[in-house]
């Protein structure tokens, strides 16, 4: 599907803090928005720091389409997220969407998403769609590191069924997400995951897939310079030879990753 | 009447902007945001003789005012370039110049010979920046005599304008490019990425799968600069400029260290728009300086 690119301004509506490494952006567009896909991202300028020359790539993480809004859910890095995280109300934010393929939708309706980090992302967006599109109501994994980051359940919840698990135990499950046991016992009972977060997890997730023959699709975060699909800066590497991240993915199947 | 044409080694150029290469794609990338036919002319991405994969990943650094990348050339090759992309991009309404890259002599011939039959591609640049795996790996563009005989050799079967895209990486500039004049190059572009590095100090490795890459962006304008300068002065040849441009400022500082176009390359990332915005910002000064063509600009630079 080839939907127009948009080079444009949008405009801050709220910026949430929502703990001490996370804040929400949510934006409106000046017109309606094109078609926009789970799995989809923008390239945002950041402007007044001049250590950050190039764009910054952020997954969509809800849409409403009646109000125009839009929102990012952004980590604190670098000089970057943390110019973005000044942003007022009515501030504009110049960005470049929508960004790269989708999540494919799934022929079953037994669907886990794992999320792991500001990898959980572009999940929120993934089962709003599942559940609105499609009549799906997928089940959720989502690893935080500790309590204090554990936000936004009661919007996740909204589409499917969460469970949570903490680095340290301080809420659900201990350990990383691969150590929950829904993914430890449980695992048989899904024929499709959609995960993303840090390549070494989504790693191990592929891996378990493979094991238990389960499709996997993972959404990569390799480093950009464009976005849109000129500098081939941030291939990875499948079967069919290196492929652009911003265009051909983000999101892969696993099976076309060359992860083993 | 403002007359924004150039005329480069008797090809027409609707306006002195165009794209650099391997920073536009193959032009088509950029239709949602820009009208082509409001270039000068597009330079797409290097095609060499047989499919490349590139270098592995990573491939890119952010470093201060620029970026650092080494992506390797990867292309499909010639024969996939004239059957699949030719006939998509042949009548873009701006000129479409093919940047030729080769690992030995013989690779640049055979990718020239075969984009000279192309008939709606009026020029090649031969990117010489590249490693001669034949000796060492030492590029062609950073050794005089290695930079003539690949232009010469380039030069029989090329019949079209014949431009040379010159490496900064070297000691002499205005030597080099005296060499490809001999060796046949109508035109000199330059300058190409600066050899540079990065490095992560938290894990005590390089940034780049490759260790070193090559440097862009606004960091290396003031080297690009001066470079233009001393080829100006050297040859005859007609110059595009290029490195760093980021406005219509930076690209009328071309003009006036020599040359008769600009190449946009990095700043298509950021804004892939600002191409048609320096358009619009060259016109802009010239009004605002009273001058009716950007010719009288080309190596204007006062030094008295
Ligand atoms: C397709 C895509 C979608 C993304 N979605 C989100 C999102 O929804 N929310 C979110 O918070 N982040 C997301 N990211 C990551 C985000 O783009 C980076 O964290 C951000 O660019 C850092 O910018 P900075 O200037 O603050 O930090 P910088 O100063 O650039 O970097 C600070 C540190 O972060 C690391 N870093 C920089 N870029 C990346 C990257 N792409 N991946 C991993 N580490 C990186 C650097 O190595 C460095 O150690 C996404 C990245 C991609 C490619
Ligand atoms: C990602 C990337 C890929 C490039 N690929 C090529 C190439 O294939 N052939 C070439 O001659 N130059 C290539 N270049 C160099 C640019 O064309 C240009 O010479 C250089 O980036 C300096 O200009 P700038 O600072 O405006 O980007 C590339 C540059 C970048 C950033
Ligand atoms: S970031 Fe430029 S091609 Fe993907």
């Amino acid at each position: 599907m080839d939907v127009r690119k948009l080079v444009q301004d949008l405009h801050v509506v709220k910026n949430i803090r929502l703990n001490d490494r996370h804040f929400l952006l949510e934006l409106v567009a000046p017109e309606t928005f094109p078609m926009l896909l789970p799995g989809q991202f923008v390239q945002a300028l950041v402007k007044d720091s001049p250590s950050t020359f190039l764009r910054r790539p952020f997954s969509i993480h809800s849409v409403d389409y009646v109000n125009n809004t839009l929102r990012l859910l952004i980590q604190l890095k670098g000089a970057g997220t943390h110019h973005l995280s000044l942003l007022r109300e009515g501030e504009p934010l110049n960005l470049i969407y929508p960004l790269g393929n989708s999540f494919s939708f799934p022929q079953t309706n037994d669907v886990l998403l794992i999320g792991g980090g500001c990898g959980v992302a572009p999940l929120l967006f993934l089962s709003q769609f599942l559940r609105q599109q499609h009549q799906i109501h997928p089940t959720m994994l989502l690893g935080f590191k500790t309590k204090e980051e554990v936000t936004e359940i009661e919007e996740y919840s909204r589409f499917g069924n969460v469970h949570v698990i903490t680095d340290d135990g301080t809420e659900g499950e201990k350990g990383l997400v691969v150590d929950h046991s829904l993914i430890r016992d449980g695992i048989n009972q899904f024929k499709k995951i959609y995960a993303c977060g840090p390549e070494p997890m989504l790693r191990a997730i592929a891996k378990i897939a493979g094991i238990h023959h389960i499709d996997c699709e993972v959404s990569l975060e390799n480093t950009m310079a464009c976005g849109f699909g000129v500098c081939l800066c941030c291939v990875t590497a499948t079967q069919t030879g290196n492929e652009r991240v911003c265009v051909e993915g983000p999101v892969f199947n696993t099976r076309k990753l060359k992860w083993n | 009447m403002i007359d924004l044409s150039v005329n480069i080694a008797g090809l027409i150029f609707k306006n002195p902007v165009t794209t650099a290469s391997g920073t536009f794609g193959y032009g088509d990338e950029f239709r949602d945001f820009i009208d082509l036919g409001q270039l000068g002319g597009v330079f797409v991405k290097a095609v060499t003789g047989k499919n490349r994969d590139g270098n592995a990943y990573p491939r890119m650094s952010e470093t201060p005012s620029g970026m650092l990348n080494s992506v390797g050339l990867q292309n499909r090759g010639v024969d996939y370039f004239c059957r699949e992309i030719y006939p998509k991009i042949k009548d873009f309404n701006t000129n479409v110049i093919v940047n030729v890259s080769g690992s030995t002599l013989e690779e640049y011939v055979e990718v020239a010979g075969r984009i000279n039959e192309l008939a709606k591609i009026p020029a090649i640049e031969l990117n010489i920046s590249c490693p001669n795996v034949k000796l060492g790996g030492m590029a062609f563009g950073t050794v005089p005599s290695m930079a003539a005989d690949v232009t010469s050799a380039v030069r029989k079967v090329y019949k079209k304008v014949l431009m040379v895209k010159l490496s900064p990486n070297v000691t002499s500039i205005a030597e080099i490019a005296k060499a490809v004049v001999d060796g046949g190059a109508d035109v000199i572009t330059l300058i190409n990425t600066l050899l540079g590095m990065a490095i992560d100090a938290e894990q005590r490795r390089p940034v780049l799968s490759t260790i070193t890459g090559g440097l862009s962006g606004p960091a290396i304008k003031p080297v690009a600069l001066r470079m233009v300068w001393q080829v100006h002065k050297a040859v005859p040849v007609p110059i595009i400029g290029l490195g760093g441009i980021m406005n219509a400022t930076d690209a009328i500082e071309f003009f006036l260290a020599g040359a008769t176009a600009i190449q946009v390359g990095t700043a298509n990332f950021i804004d892939p728009q600002v191409s048609v915005k320096i358009v619009a910002g060259i016109e802009e000064y010239l009004v605002r300086h009273h001058l009716d063509s950007v010719n009288s600009l080309i190596g204007a630079l006062r030094t008295d």
